[in-house]
């Protein structure tokens, strides 16, 4: 069965939106792998040149990515406006606290009558700021596709079966040291509709609250290892080696627990001016 | 210093996870001051997105940004959404778009003094989050508002359209384009 004839609705790339006319311009049938990957190539090489030139490495993707056919009309081609009003309600943020999370939010293997199947795995690090302080009692949410890579949501029709066991959501506020920790079940792969043959590898999504709203995240952390990642264009987004390898995980034995779990660790950095402190530069 | 763990798109499937009872409400119910802000989400061809997702901070009336816990209030009982507790003002919203790209919150009125709600844009496509304002009043002088030429500056500017009801599209790209908006410093 052709990637075109399956019922998922992954992308949505049967939208009605023909895309801009021109170079880029998507092509009446879907692209391939190697056409993807060329594209990858060629937007990390122009990253690399100007780097090269002086620029600092990114942090982020860039918002126009177009190896990730949906970025092609989902970004703004104007600058961002610079805001840098002391006083900006963004420079302080939403709190939460007890009442937004249940004990066994963090346990994503446990919020059913039965065990989900899958590798059990235990999730856990550190959230910081940018200047290395820890973000301390905010909100950590995550979501992911159940062990056969099927999310428990109605657009997800690919050919995986559900689990009646496992929804794949979980909350936790981070401790005193920013700290947090999820129990869950390992996610399988799975494919979409951007190109040919697209397979996205393993990975949870995170969001992530700071103590000013302009440090607010939202990302995916992968797994070590994952013979997938130099095919997608989702981490490939990120031009930078050492960025993108800031997304992926790192097996850490000692977070395993014996005969129940095994333990990947993954710190978190938050981006963004944070609330009501110094400037990092004069902070440290 | 650590560098920032890169951003990623929320993607498609965020709706069973992140959405929550009341995200929409954080006016108490029967609130005298109570406003409505909603608009429609579109993209570059002006088609509206079905599947991104809007947060909202913003000062409380009295000016505060302390904000307060309980945006997400659970039942400790079922694990479920109570929904708000009707008292407190959390000054937080989240709310998808429907499947028509439309969106609304039921909240208060931001102080005179800064009259806008903070809004951070995700979505399938969108690799890293946008801020954008919703002002509810023009101010009489507001530093980001008088640099931008006049086209730009209506992107910011809800349209009252009376009763309590203001309206603020958001244009990801395009001729409408919104003011999106940088807080890296």
């Amino acid at each position: 069965m052709s990637p075109a004839s399956l019922p998922s609705q992954r992308t949505g790339a049967a939208a009605p939106n023909p895309g801009p006319a021109g170079p880029g311009a998507t092509p009446p049938t879907p692209p391939t792998q190697q056409d993807i990957s060329a594209e990858i190539a060629a937007a990390h090489a122009r990253a690399a040149a100007a780097v090269a030139a002086g620029a600092a490495p990114p942090d982020h993707p860039p918002r126009d990515f177009a190896p990730y056919r949906s970025s092609v009309l989902r970004h703004p081609r104007q600058s961002l406006v610079s805001v840098g009003d002391p006083e900006a309600a963004e420079l302080r943020g939403p709190v939460f606290g007890v009442t937004d999370v249940t004990e066994t939010d963090a346990d994503l293997t446990r919020q059913h009558l039965g065990e989900p199947l899958g590798e059990r795995i235990t999730v856990s690090g550190r959230v910081t700021d940018r200047a290395g302080r820890p973000v301390r009692g905010q909100l950590v949410e995550i979501w992911q596709a159940n062990a056969s890579g099927r999310y428990a949501h109605q657009r997800d029709q690919h050919p995986a079966p559900l689990d009646p066991h496992f929804t794949g959501v979980g909350r936790c506020l981070t401790d005193d040291l920013g700290r947090y920790r999820f129990t869950t079940i390992k996610p399988g792969a799975y494919p979409w509709r951007n190109h040919d043959n697209a397979w996205r590898p393993a990975h949870i999504h995170f969001s992530l609250f700071g103590t000013a709203f302009t440090q607010r995240l939202v990302t995916q952390m992968y797994f070590p290892g994952d013979p997938l990642f130099p095919y997608d264009p989702i981490l490939q987004s990120v031009t930078d080696q050492a960025a993108r390898e800031r997304l992926v995980a790192a097996y850490d034995h000692a977070l395993s627990v014996p005969e129940w779990s095994l333990g990947y660790r993954w710190d978190i950095v938050l981006d963004g001016p944070a609330a009501t402190l110094p400037d990092p530069e004069e902070g440290s | 210093m650590p560098r920032p763990t890169p951003s990623q798109t929320v993607g498609p499937f965020y709706g069973y996870a992140l959405p929550f009872t009341d995200g929409a409400r954080p006016a108490p119910p029967g609130h005298p001051d109570a406003i409505t802000l909603h608009g429609v989400v579109r993209d570059g061809a002006g088609q509206p997105i079905p599947d991104a997702l809007l947060e909202f901070w913003q000062a409380a009336p009295d000016g505060s940004l302390d904000g307060h816990p309980g945006s997400l209030r659970r039942d400790p009982v079922t694990g479920g959404f109570l929904g708000r507790d009707g008292v407190r003002f959390t000054g937080f919203a989240r709310v998808p778009t429907d499947a028509d790209g439309h969106w609304r919150v039921h909240t208060l009125r931001p102080p005179a003094s800064a009259p806008y709600l903070s809004v951070c844009v995700f979505a399938r496509g969108l690799m890293h989050h946008l801020y954008t304002r919703a002002y509810l009043a023009e101010p009489a002088a507001d530093a980001l508002l008088d640099a931008l030429p006049a086209r730009r500056r209506a992107t910011l500017v809800a349209r009252d359209e009376g009763a309590g009801v203001h309206r603020f599209d958001i244009h990801l790209q395009g001729e409408k384009e919104t003011v999106f908006l940088d807080f890296a410093r």
